[in-house]
C-alpha cells in the first residue's frame, strides 16, 4: 500500500556478507520513492543504482530470468523465503505486497550446504551433485524408439509434470529448521520413476541421489512441511513419501545395493 | 576471404544424408584424445555438450550462471515444432520447411532449413526418451497445438514451460557425462574472448565470476552457444545476464557477425509500466490459439477508456476492432509474429491503444471461457494466466489482457556455414547465436527446434569431420597467443575498473535501448538510422569518459560483469544500425518505412537484397566490411508473404 504521493519509502536491513570466509553483519539503507508496481528486484535496483552513485559497493543478489522460472533469485523476505506471498518467486513479488513505511529484511537462504557467496547469493551446487548422481535416463542421443510407442497415461504423465516443474531455487531447504533437501530431491526423482522410461533405473536412481544428498550435508526430514507452503512451483509432500517408499523398496527388496559418491 | 556455404550439392531432401556420408569420422578409440569446449549450456550448449560426450570426446562446459539448468532456454514457454503429422493434418518435412522459410520472409538457406525440419521428428522422440514429461491425451499419446504462421498442429508442449522440460531434459544429459568424468563443468564463469592462432580458434578467456581469475582453456574446437542479442534494446524478454560479450569478442577476433538487423519483436508481451522496468515478461504466443486481439474501434472510444470514463465491458461489440481477424481471415489471430506486431503498432500509432500510456492492445479470452468453460482455459494456460496476474494485478479470467510488442529473439548472429562453423575454423557457433535457420523473422516453437536441432543431431556429425581433419594432436595453452589474448583481457577489464564517472551502466544500458527501440525497432528510416548512427557514437565516446564502475576484479562484481556486456552491446547496436541501413528493404522483423506494399505489409526486394549481409571487423571505431553470400532458391517460390 503507498503513501499520498503513489509511492512508498521503505527501510531495509539487508545482510551483507564478503564472501564465505568472513562474517556478516546486517546493513540498514532506506528505498525512498518506491512504486507499488515495482517487482521487489527492481527496488533493490534502485538501492543499488544509488550505491553506486554514491561511490558505494552495490548489494549482491542472484537473479537472472525475472520471470519465476530460472530459479536463480533467492532471498529470504521478513522470515519466509521468497517474501509473503504463496507459490511465487522472489522476481515475481511485487512491492504493492508491502506497506509505505514498512521495514524489510532481507537475507540469504540460510544451510551449511548452501554456503553464503556474497551478500544475498548462496552456493548452491550441492544440488547439481545430487542429480549427477543418478537424475536422469540413461539414454545417449539417437537410437530411441518413435515418441508414441510409450503411450503414458494422461494422468501419470500429468503427475510427472507436477514434479519436473520444481526449478531448484532451494527454497524447501532455506524454509526447512533443518535445511531438509528432501522435497527437492524426491521431486527430481519421482519425476523419473513415475514415468515408464525410467523404471530401469529406478531404485538404483533412488539410493544415489539419497546417498549424495546425505554426503552434502543437508539435514533429515521430519515431516513438518514447511517446505511445501513455501515451494514457489507448490510441489507436494507425496513425493517424499513415494521416494521413501522407493528407497526402502531399494534397500529391503532389490539385490543392487549402490554406493557412490561423488565429491568433486 | 569468400563466403563458401558449403551447401552440399544434389537434391534438397538428400542434402543432409549425403553429407553426413561424406563427411569424415573420428574413430572410437582417437575420440577420447580431443577436447572441446562448449560455451553456454541452454538447450543448443547442454545438447552439444551432453552428445558429443557420449560419442567419447572430452567436453569442457561453460555457463556463467550458477547451474547449467538456468540458461535462458528455460523461460520459453509454447512448444516446440515438428513434422511428425501425429495429427494427420498434412504435416511433412517439406510443409514444416516450406512453413519455415515462408515465415522467415525468404531469407534463410533452403538447405539449413530443410535438414531443420528433418531432424524435428528425432528431437521429439530424444525428449520422450530422456524422461520429458510433454502434454498428453486421454489415449496416452502426445498432444499438439497450433502455432502462428502454420495451418497444421505441430507443436508439442509442456504446459506453459516447455523450454524448461526440454532443458532438464538435455540438462539430465549433461549431467549423466558430468558424472561419467567425461565433462568438465564450469559455471559462474564467464568466456570473455577466443584464443586465434593460426587462422584456428585454440581456446578461450574465460573469467571465473567468484574470484575474477582470468583462466585460459585450450581445446581442438570451440562451440559459442550463447544465445542471442535481445539485450542491446535494454527492455526484452530476455533474462537479465543474457548478453553478446561471448559472440562478439569473437566477432572481433574475425568471426563475421551475419543479419544483426534481424530482431523479432513479440506481439504479445507485458506493457512496459514504468521507467523503473528492468526486463519484459512474454505471454506465450499459444495464447492466440483461444485469445482474440482487438482494440477500440474508435480514437474517442479509447481516449474515454484511458481515461477512465468508460469500462472495458461497456465497449459494445460492434465498436470492438478485432483487427488480425479483420485483416488476415484466414490466419486470424494467428498470423507470424512480424505481421501481429506491426499491426499492433499500427493501432497504437492511431490513437487506438489501451492501458494508462497507450501502448497496449487487448488480448481477450471471454470468448473462449464461454465456449471451453474457466477450467479448460485454465488447464491450457493457468501459468500464464498467474504470471500476468502477479505482474498487473489484474484478473485475466475476468478481463482481457493487456499486450504490447516486445523484443523476445534474434535472428542475426555470427555466420556459419551448413556445418555451423563460423569463418574462423574451428569456432562454431549454435542455436539463437549462429544466424542460419530463420531469416528475417523466426516462426513461434520454432527456436527450441533449432537449438537442439543443432546440439542433438548436426554439430556431433559435422564437427567430427573437422576434428579428424586436424588429427588429434594434444592441445594446450603454450602457444604465445594465448598469453597475448589474456593479457589483452585484462588490459580490457582494468580499463572498465578505471571508470569512476558519474553515470551507472545500467543507465547507458537504458540509453542504448531507447536509441536502438526508436530507430531499429518496429520500424526503421533512413533518417531515423542515420541519426541514430550518430546518438550511439556519442554515448559510446561518453561512456568511456564517464560511467562508473566500481570494486576490484578479484572478487563478486555485478558492476564490471554488466560494465562489459553493456560496452559490447553498444558496439553491436552500431553495426545494427549499418546493417539496417544498407538493407533497403523490409523483410520480415526488419521493416524499412520505404518499403512498404500498398497495404503496410513488408516489400522485399529480391533483385537486389537476397543475400545474407556477414560484417567483418576491421578495428575499433573503423567502418566494418560487407561480405553479401547470396541466397539461392531452388526449390520455393519467391513470393510476397500472404496471410489474408
Amino acid at each position: 500500500m503507498s503513501n499520498a504521493n503513489g509511492t512508498m519509502n521503505l527501510t531495509l536491513k539487508v545482510w551483507r556478507q564478503k564472501n564465505a570466509q568472513t562474517d556478516g553483519k546486517f546493513v540498514t539503507y532506506k528505498a525512498e520513492n518506491i512504486s507499488p508496481d515495482m517487482s521487489f528486484l527492481e527496488m533493490l535496483d534502485v538501492v543499488n543504482e544509488s550505491l553506486i552513485h554514491a561511490k558505494g559497493e552495490p548489494i549482491h543478489f542472484d537473479h537472472d530470468c525475472r520471470e519465476g522460472i530460472c530459479g536463480m533469485c533467492s532471498l529470504y523476505i521478513n522470515g519466509r523465503p521468497h517474501g509473503p506471498k504463496r507459490a511465487i518467486t522472489t522476481c515475481q513479488l511485487h512491492m504493492r505486497s508491502f506497506t509505505d513505511g514498512e521495514t524489510i529484511t532481507i537475507e540469504p537462504w540460510r544451510a551449511a550446504a548452501f554456503p553464503v557467496v556474497k551478500d544475498l547469493a548462496v552456493d548452491r551446487s550441492a544440488f547439481d551433485r545430487i542429480q549427477q548422481a543418478g537424475g536422469y535416463i540413461s539414454v545417449n542421443t539417437g537410437g530411441v524408439p518413435d515418441a508414441n510407442e510409450i503411450p503414458i497415461p494422461k494422468v501419470i504423465a500429468d503427475e510427472a509434470f507436477n514434479s519436473a516443474t520444481c526449478i531448484q531455487c532451494g527454497a524447501c531447504v532455506a524454509a526447512c529448521k533443518n535445511a531438509s533437501a528432501m522435497l527437492f530431491v524426491s521431486a527430481k526423482i519421482n519425476q523419473l520413476a513415475l514415468l515408464p522410461q525410467g523404471q530401469p533405473e529406478r531404485y538404483r536412481r533412488v539410493q544415489t541421489m539419497v546417498a549424495q544428498m546425505d554426503h552434502e550435508g543437508f539435514g533429515s526430514c521430519t515431516n513438518t512441511g514447511a517446505c511445501e507452503a513455501e515451494c514457489p512451483k507448490e510441489i507436494t509432500l507425496t513425493n517424499i513419501a513415494r521416494m521413501n517408499f522407493d528407497f526402502f523398496s531399494a534397500k529391503l527388496f532389490r539385490e543392487e545395493e549402490v554406493q557412490e559418491i561423488d565429491n568433486n | 576471404m569468400s563466403l563458401d556455404s558449403k551447401i552440399p550439392q544434389g537434391p534438397l531432401a538428400e542434402k543432409w544424408s549425403k553429407h553426413k556420408f561424406n563427411l569424415k569420422l573420428v574413430n572410437p578409440a582417437n575420440k577420447r584424445k580431443y577436447n572441446v569446449i562448449v560455451v553456454g549450456t541452454g538447450l543448443a550448449g547442454a545438447s552439444a555438450a551432453a552428445s558429443l560426450a557420449e560419442l567419447g570426446y572430452n567436453v569442457t562446459a561453460f555457463c556463467f550462471q550458477d547451474s547449467p539448468r538456468r540458461a535462458h532456454s528455460i523461460a520459453a514457454q509454447g512448444g516446440i515444432n515438428a513434422a511428425k503429422n501425429y495429427r494427420n493434418d498434412g504435416d511433412s518435412v517439406y510443409r514444416l520447411f516450406y512453413d519455415t522459410i515462408k515465415g522467415g520472409d525468404y531469407r534463410a538457406r533452403e538447405a539449413n532449413v530443410y535438414r531443420l525440419a528433418e531432424v524435428s521428428v528425432n528431437i521429439i522422440d530424444q525428449c520422450v526418451a530422456q524422461g520429458v514429461p510433454f502434454a498428453r491425451e486421454y489415449g496416452g499419446l502426445l498432444d499438439n497445438r497450433s502455432f502462428g504462421g502454420a495451418q497444421v498442429s505441430r507443436t508439442f508442449y509442456a504446459r506453459g514451460q516447455t523450454g524448461q522440460q526440454l532443458l532438464l531434459g538435455a540438462f539430465s544429459a549433461l549431467n549423466r557425462q558430468i558424472h561419467e568424468g567425461k565433462v568438465k563443468m564450469y559455471t559462474r564463469t564467464e568466456m570473455l574472448d577466443v584464443v586465434v592462432a593460426d587462422g584456428q580458434a585454440k581456446g578461450i578467456i574465460t573469467r571465473n565470476l567468484k574470484t575474477g581469475a582470468i583462466e585460459t582453456h585450450a581445446g581442438h574446437a570451440v562451440l559459442l552457444a550463447t544465445g542471442g542479442y535481445s539485450n542491446v534494446f535494454f527492455l526484452s524478454t530476455n533474462a537479465i545476464g543474457s548478453n553478446v560479450t561471448a559472440a562478439w569478442r569473437a566477432h572481433k577476433r574475425g568471426a563475421y557477425f551475419a543479419n544483426p538487423c534481424y530482431t523479432q519483436i513479440h506481439p504479445t508481451c507485458i506493457p512496459v509500466s514504468g521507467d523503473h522496468q528492468s526486463k519484459l515478461t512474454l505471454m506465450s504466443e499459444s495464447l492466440r490459439n483461444d485469445g482474440r486481439v482487438w482494440a477500440p474501434k474508435t480514437v474517442e472510444i479509447a481516449q474515454k477508456l484511458r481515461k477512465g470514463e468508460i469500462k472495458i465491458d461497456q465497449i459494445k461489440e460492434e465498436d470492438r476492432d478485432y483487427f488480425l481477424e479483420r485483416k488476415y481471415p484466414s490466419f486470424g489471430n494467428l498470423v507470424p509474429r512480424d505481421v501481429a506486431s506491426r499491426n499492433a503498432k499500427e493501432v497504437a500509432d492511431e490513437g487506438r491503444g489501451v492501458g494508462s500510456s497507450g501502448l497496449a492492445v487487448y488480448l481477450d479470452f471471454a470468448e473462449s471461457i464461454s465456449r471451453l468453460g474457466e477450467d479448460t482455459v485454465r488447464a491450457k494456460y493457468g501459468n500464464l494466466f498467474d504470471m500476468y496476474y502477479q505482474i498487473t494485478d489484474e484478473n485475466p479470467y475476468k478481463q482481457p489482457m493487456r499486450i504490447y510488442p516486445a523484443v523476445h529473439y534474434t535472428m542475426g548472429g555470427l555466420w556459419v556455414d551448413y556445418n555451423l562453423s563460423t569463418n574462423i575454423q574451428g569456432l562454431y557457433a549454435l542455436g539463437e547465436a549462429n544466424f542460419s535457420d530463420h531469416g528475417a523473422n523466426r516462426l513461434g516453437a520454432s527456436a527450441l527446434m533449432q537449438g537442439l536441432a543443432d546440439g542433438y543431431f548436426v554439430i556431433p556429425y559435422t564437427l567430427g569431420d573437422y576434428l579428424a581433419t586436424i588429427g588429434p594432436k594434444p592441445v594446450d595453452t603454450s602457444h604465445p597467443a594465448f598469453a597475448q589474448t589474456k593479457k589483452d583481457v585484462e588490459a580490457y577489464i582494468a580499463k572498465l575498473l578505471s571508470l569512476r564517472g558519474n553515470k551507472t551502466v545500467v543507465e547507458y544500458h537504458r540509453e542504448l535501448g531507447h536509441i536502438i527501440w526508436e530507430y531499429c525497432g518496429m520500424a526503421r528510416s533512413e533518417e531515423g538510422l542515420i541519426k541514430a548512427r550518430g546518438l550511439i557514437q556519442a554515448l559510446k565516446d561518453d561512456f568511456w569518459k564517464n560511467a562508473i564502475v566500481m570494486g576490484e576484479n578479484e572478487e563478486i562484481n555485478a558492476s564490471l560483469e554488466r560494465a562489459g556486456r553493456v560496452a559490447d552491446f553498444i558496439e553491436l547496436g552500431a553495426l545494427m544500425i549499418e546493417d539496417a541501413l544498407d538493407r533497403r528493404e523490409s523483410c520480415g522483423g526488419h521493416f524499412r518505412l520505404e518499403s512498404q506494399t500498398p497495404e503496410g505489409e513488408a516489400l522485399r526486394d529480391d533483385d537486389n537484397f537476397a543475400y545474407v549481409a556477414a560484417w567483418e571487423y576491421t578495428g575499433d571505431n573503423q567502418p566494418e566490411v560487407l561480405h553479401k553470400e547470396d541466397l539461392v532458391y531452388e526449390n520455393v517460390k519467391l513470393t510476397q508473404r500472404s496471410y489474408k
